[in-house]
Parts: structure tokens; sequence; C-alpha cells
């Protein structure tokens, strides 16, 4: 088995941390160097000391770099960054808690249960008193927790046992339903459509440095939540009976990820709309090459979705250039197919043992 | 250690357990048994806290079992349940080592020395150690279920509980499981408490049995009590039979089928004998309840074929069993159907005799040499020595008999043939009285078990009757043909 003998060779878990460490470190680079003008990693790194540590004087610099680089780019990587860390950490521990590896925010509908609290916000221009900006994320926040409390207590109506495919099936009929919702909120408000369908299909572009401060907080604290139950979260992945047994207070702890997986899934969507199949695909990979146990797939997770999602915005902007394409496009690409590739996987495990 | 007080409850509004109330002691082996549906499962759950009890209370250690929290209870209780479900692929270190959450504190949880001691151990314990780093989902259903008996034992728990633990485990497996679960409840003194499907596993290592019927304990006692015949027909409501463990001290119990056997009509009679210079051969149809002291075959069984092998005055054999099993095997007899004897006697001085009796009949077959006659009250006077040449007696009954008179028929044979060898006035050699018989005389009843049932065989039953008289004729006759070969030669 090729798998196994990755997992032995990669198994040092140092080893882990500094190969997605990089990944996402070269991800960063490669995300702010490329694009229409072309700025060089030395001069992104020159960039970087002087207007952050302010070490060395900027004279030397073309201000258009400067420009491209702090506004406009490096903005824009930090926030696919987050997106995917969030999407991705969110993905995992919803697969951990349901036992089930087809689980991530999308395929849950916990993203399109966001994108209508995220639509009731933008599109009706709702602004809470006193909390101000953050009205966006709290509601798409809210709206999440509540789409993932429907779909589970509907799946659990299906079929106690809460197969795999029911909460899918049910996670896809909730989608539906609130994709309509927002179609149909959209056509009310009658405003222009081909934006809006850009932002639902998922977009990191010319959002700036207000977007972070949006998703920032929730993306540290949901994080946060998450790996201080990632031994709840191996034994969860047991049977929610066995977990038990093992001395985990399971409802609490339910409570407690499915919340800090809904601020997540919330936050993320309020700054970019859905973007799909992150956390499916991400966690699914790491899993193979480092195994299962969330203690390492948490932080592991965070670290290769950020650069995935920042390569996977590079791509949307620079294939059809100067045109972008919605990133969802592309995460949908390479996701849908590993989708089947672990329902494929999984059916034939079941019917060898 | 575990006390429960008329605890009651079950599913949301479904009252499934009626007003339980038992103790189980520290070290004890505790088995709870019952049909499908009588509650088994809801008991453990409730026990192990997956489900809240209605009324009653349960007391873990003198402490109620709402007063522990989830962690404290996990130190006390570990479960092993029937079903295991694992989504991704843990190895086997990982799952075992998941044991010990409920002994990490602190904020971090950090894995301390002693947490990878004990781990260490409880795999080395139950045999998974050899393939810790494999991924579970490569396992076997035994190898699994041994992980996951691991992950318990590294809870470190005071009480055990097992959701038929055998359950997936093939035959070696079970017993290994039981006999170190024997082990450790007596050893560790960890308390045990196990639902069994199996009466006879659980007869046959509890201490002591709880017997749920429809919710309410039906009975909790050692296993000789409640496993008895009557009780399990009950509350099981199907037809089943004790008997005893044949070396432990345990009641077991097994299944009568109610399939109609149509067995054919069979009567043994005096043309179903094949007679050579080698061997007297008697093939039955049907196999036949046998109760015999031959050389293959002896104890109780069923058998089909019938063998009296002439083998020479100094046959002298290390292993006789295994080269009679040889012989027959060689001229066409399957050892494990036939009942198997030796003498030194000429076969052709066999005496045969049929008998009718009212509803039942037998055959008596019968070869006698008494060359090494022996008083049986001075059997102190011979020095131990396997000669063939001997009183080999076969009595086949058309007739169901039990137990019993398959005892009294053999008291009735035996009896019958020493007022023979006394009436002939046969001499023990050594002690110069009148002899009872031959050191190594066999004898051999079977019955069809079928037609009229005759409960008893004394000597003057119906059955005692036709034994004696055939038997006493038969040898007579017999020791008289040997004795005239012997003065002509």
């Amino acid at each position: 088995m090729p798998r196994q003998s990755i997992q032995k060779y990669l198994n040092n878990k140092y080893l882990a941390y500094l190969i997605a460490g990089l990944f996402l470190l070269i991800s960063i680079l490669l995300g702010i160097s490329i694009g229409t003008v072309s700025v060089p990693v030395p001069t992104i790194l020159h960039i970087f000391l002087a207007q952050i540590f302010g070490w060395i004087p900027l004279d030397k610099i073309d201000p258009m770099y400067v420009s491209i680089v702090m506004d406009i780019r490096l903005p824009r990587v930090i926030l696919s960054g987050l997106v995917g860390a969030s999407l991705a950490i969110a993905g995992a521990a919803f697969q951990g808690l349901l036992r089930n590896p087809l689980a991530d925010p999308y395929t849950l509908g916990v993203s399109s249960g966001a994108s209508v609290g995220a639509v009731l916000t933008l599109f009706l221009n709702i602004a809470l008193p006193i909390i101000g900006t953050f009205t966006l994320p709290l509601l798409s926040i809210l709206c999440s927790f509540l789409t993932i409390f429907f779909v589970l207590a509907f799946a659990r109506k299906i079929e106690r046992s809460m197969r795999v495919e029911t909460i899918i099936l049910t996670g896809i009929i909730f989608s539906s339903f609130l994709g309509a919702l927002i179609s149909l909120m959209i056509a009310l408000t009658g405003d222009e459509l081909r934006q809006i369908i850009g932002w639902l299909l998922g977009s990191v572009s010319m959002r700036g440095w207000e977007y972070i401060k949006i998703i920032l907080p929730f993306s540290i604290v949901g994080s946060g939540i998450l790996f201080l139950n990632a031994k709840e979260l191996n034994a969860m992945s047991f049977g929610e009976e066995r977990a038990h047994h093992l001395g985990v207070n399971v409802q609490k702890r339910k409570l407690i990820v499915l919340t800090a997986g809904s601020i997540l899934t919330g936050a993320a969507v309020a700054v970019s709309g859905t973007i799909g199949f992150v956390g499916l695909v991400i966690p699914h990979l790491v899993r193979i090459v480092w195994g299962p146990d969330h203690k390492h797939l948490l932080p592991l997770s965070v670290l290769i979705g950020g650069g995935f999602l920042i390569l996977a915005d590079l791509v949307s902007r620079t294939m059809i250039s100067p045109t972008e394409l919605p990133i969802g496009v592309i995460t949908a690409i390479i996701g849908a197919p590993v989708f089947a590739i672990i329902l494929i996987e999984r059916k034939r495990m079941e019917r060898r043992g | 250690m575990l006390k429960l007080k008329h605890v009651s409850g079950g599913y949301s509004g479904e009252v499934v357990l009626k007003d339980i109330s038992f103790e189980v002691e520290k070290g004890e082996l505790f088995g709870i048994l019952g049909p499908n549906g009588s509650g088994k499962t809801t008991l453990l759950k409730m026990i192990s806290g997956v489900l809240p009890y209605q009324s009653g209370e349960i007391l873990i250690g003198g402490k109620r079992l709402q007063e522990y929290s989830p962690k404290q209870l996990a130190q006390k209780v570990a479960v092993l349940s029937q079903h295991s479900s694992e989504s991704f692929s843990y190895t086997v270190k990982e799952t075992v080592s998941l044991g010990r959450y409920a002994h990490q504190t602190g904020f971090f949880q950090t894995w301390s020395k002693q947490d990878e001691a004990v781990v260490q151990r409880v795999m080395e314990q139950v045999g998974v150690g050899a393939f810790q780093n494999k991924n579970i989902q490569d396992l076997s259903g035994g190898e699994k279920q041994r992980v996951f008996l691991a992950q318990a034992l590294a809870q470190e728990p005071e009480i055990l509980l097992l959701d038929e633990p055998t359950n997936h485990l093939d035959l070696s497996y079970q017993k290994e499981l039981l006999d170190q679960l024997t082990q450790w409840s007596s050893e560790n003194r960890l308390t045990v408490i196990s639902i069994f499907h199996d009466l006879n596993l659980a007869g046959l290592y509890c201490d002591r049995l709880l017997l749920l019927e429809n919710g309410k304990i039906n009975i909790q006692h050692v296993p000789a009590e409640v496993l008895k015949e009557e009780r399990i027909r009950k509350v099981y409501q199907t037809s089943i039979q004790q008997h005893p463990h044949p070396t432990v001290a345990a009641p077991q119990m097994v299944l009568l089928p109610d399939i109609p056997v149509v067995k054919p009509e069979a009567e043994i009679n005096e043309a179903m004998l094949s007679l050579s210079s080698e061997m007297i051969t008697l093939r039955s149809p049907v196999y036949l309840r046998t109760m015999s002291s031959g050389v293959i075959g002896s104890g109780t069984g069923w058998h089909r074929t019938f063998v009296n092998r002439h083998v020479d005055k100094n046959y002298n054999c290390d292993d006789h069993i295994q080269e009679m099993a040889e012989y027959l095997r060689s001229n066409g007899y399957e050892p494990i159907d036939t009942v198997g004897m030796m003498t030194a006697v000429f076969l052709e001085d066999v005496v045969v005799k049929r008998l009718e009796g009212e509803g039942f009949s037998l055959v008596v077959v019968v070869t006698a040499g008494v060359g090494n006659a022996i008083d049986a009250s001075k059997g102190e006077a011979h020095t131990y020595g396997l000669v063939p040449g001997t009183i080999n007696t076969w009595i086949f009954v058309n007739g169901e008999l039990t137990d019993e008179a398959f005892i009294q028929s053999i008291m009735t044979a035996t009896e019958a043939k020493t007022k023979a060898m006394f009436d002939l006035n046969v001499m023990d050699g050594v002690t110069g009285t009148t002899a009872t018989g031959t050191s190594t005389d066999s004898v051999l009843i079977a019955a069809t078990q079928m037609g009229r049932k005759l409960d008893f065989a004394g000597t003057i039953t119906p059955l005692g009757k036709l034994i004696g008289k055939a038997v006493y004729q038969c040898t007579k006759e017999a020791i008289q043909k040997s004795q005239k070969r012997k003065s002509v030669c």
C-alpha cells in the first residue's frame, strides 16, 4: 500500500509542520508576486522589511510596487489564506464530529445558511447598532449555526443512526432550499445580477484590509476553540456513545465544536461568499499523509488550507486574465472529483469489511 | 461495587426495564442473560450512564451515578460495546491511547510517562502490542475487538461492562477472551459485568447470572440455579435440554431441533451381522445410541457400525487404540462411527440370540473365552495386564432407552454373565474360587431410540428380564463352545 509508506516516511510531526509551513509561505509569496504586473520576490521581501519592520528605507523601490503589494495583493492573499484556513479546519472538525469524511461546510449546507445571513445584511443594508461592521459576520454565523442544527435534527429524524449519506443528502436539500431563498431575495431587490452571482460563487477580490479585520477575530477564536477540543474530536470520531464511555462530556463538547465550526464558516462566507469543497479536500489530504489524529490534523489543515486557497485564488485571477474567475469555480473543479473519489473509496471499504 | 435499587426506565416514553434491583461485588464476573428485547442492552446503557433512568437508584462504589462527572465515571467504568465503527484510519496505539482521556487533567492534558506505560501494558495484555502501528481499519473483526478491549482497559476501570464480547470472535478467541477476563477479575479484582447470548459460555465462566424476562428480573443466582432446563425453556420459549459439562461442574444447554425427523424405520436383527474369522460386524442402517466399554467408541455416543475383532493371543501393541483405529480404517470403517472391541476368542464360537418383548425386541451377541477368568472379589491377587480373550457382550435394543435404563442394562447383563460363569463353575486360576468374569470383559448397549420407551432395565422390568435371559443363555453357550474347542485341541 503506497499510502502506508507515505505515512511512515512523513510520520515525523516536526517535518509535517515544516512542510506545511513552507507550503503556506511559498503560496503567499507566489500569490503576491504573480499578476498582471509581476513583482519579483526579493522586492516583496524588501517591501515587507521596510513597511512592517521599518528596518530599511524604501527609497530604491518603485512606489507602484509598494502600492500593488501593500494595498492590493497582500490583503487579498491574507484574506484568501484566512478563508481557506477557516473552511479547512471547520471541515476537519465537522468530519470528526459526525464521523463523516464527506462533511464540510459546503456539503452540509452551512455555507448556504451563512450566505442567507450575508445576503440579508448586504442587500437589505442591515446594520445593527453598536456592533456596526460586525453585523455581517455575526448574522452569517447565526445563520450557519441555525442551519447546522436544522440539518442534523432533520437527518436524525430521517434515520436515527445518521448514516454518512443521509447527512450529506440532508445538507444538499438545505443547500438547494437556501440557495433558492437567496435567489428570490436578490430578484426582489433588483440589483445587478452579475456582481451578485460573482459573490455567490465566492471571491476574495477587491476586499481590502477592512474585510481582514472582520474575519480575523473569528478565525482565531474558532480555531482556538477547536484546537482545545482535538482530543474530544478524536474520541467522538469513534461514535458518541464510545466517546461518552471514554469520559467525554459529549453534549457539551458537541455544542462547542458545532459553534466553533459555525463561527469559522459564517465569518468566511461573510467576507468571501460560498467557496465550496476546501473543507472537504484539505482535511482528507492531510489525513492521508499525516494520519487522522486531530491534534495535528487541525493545525495542519489550517496551514495547508490557507496555502491552498491562496493558490486557488492565484489561478482564478491569472487563468483567463484580465477576467477573473470566481474562486469557487476553481475549488469546485478540484473538490467535486475528490468528493466522488472519497465516496467510491468508502463504498469499496464497506463492501470489503 | 455496583448496586441497583428498584431501577426502571427505557427510551423516551417507553418503559423497558421495570424495578431492577441487584448488587455486584468487587471482583465478580456477573453475567446478564435474556432473550432478545428483554432489556439487556438497555440495562447496560443505564449502568454506563448513556441512558438516564426514570426511577430508582444506581450506586457505584457507594456514590450515585449522577454525582459522577463523565470523566470520573470513565475512571470507574469502562465499556466494551458490541458494535465498533471507525470512520478514520487511526493506528492501534492512537485508539488505545484514547482510553487515557479520563486520566489526563490540566489545561493541556499532557501525555505522561504513566499514560504511556499503561497503554503499553494493556496492549501486551490483550496481544495487540505487535501491531500497534497498524491502522485499525486494516484489522480483522476479532483483532479490532481486542483493540477496543485494550482501550477499555487503558481506562484502568474498576468495573468493566461488556455487551456480548464474544460476538465477532471465533471459537478460540472467545475462550481466550473469557479466560483472560476470569483471570483479571480474580487477580486484579476487576468487576466484570457482561451480557451473554451464549448460555453455555455464561454458565462456564460467570460467578453469578441475572436472567431478564420482558424487562423484569426472572432470577439472579449461581449458574446452576439459573440455567435450569424448565426455566430457560419458558423464558426463551424454545426446546432445550440441559446436560452436564464433561469436565467442569457447570450446566450446559443443548438445543433440540424442531425439524420433523423422518427416521427410517429400523430394527436391528441377526441378518445385519456378518461374520468372518477376522471380525464380527454389525452395520446398522441408523445411528444407535450407545453406552459401551470398547477399545474404540467407548463411553456414550451415537454409532452405527460395531466391530468385534479377532486378535492373536499374543497381541501386544503400545497404542492399541491407535492401532485399532487404523485397522478399522483400512477395512473401510470410519472409527468415529464405530464401536470396536477386541478378542482372542475364535469368532465362529459366537452366540447370537434374538428375543421379542412387548413392543420391543433385542439382539444379543456374545463371544466368550475364560482363559483368564477372575473372581472380582479377589481381584487384588492378580497383577494388571491387558489380555485379549475375554467375554464381549453386545446388546442391541429396538426401543427407546433412558440413561438410567442404559446403566441398568449393563448391571443386568453383568449379573447374568456372572451367573453363567457360576453355573458353569468357571474357576479363577489364581485364587481357586469361582470366577465372575474375565479381566478384560467389554459390554455394549445400543438402542435405536425408536419404538417403545423403556425407562428401566432392572432385573425384573420387561427389558431387564429379556436382557438377563438372553445374556445368560448366550454367555453360557459361548463359554461351553470355547471350552469344547479347548478340550478338542
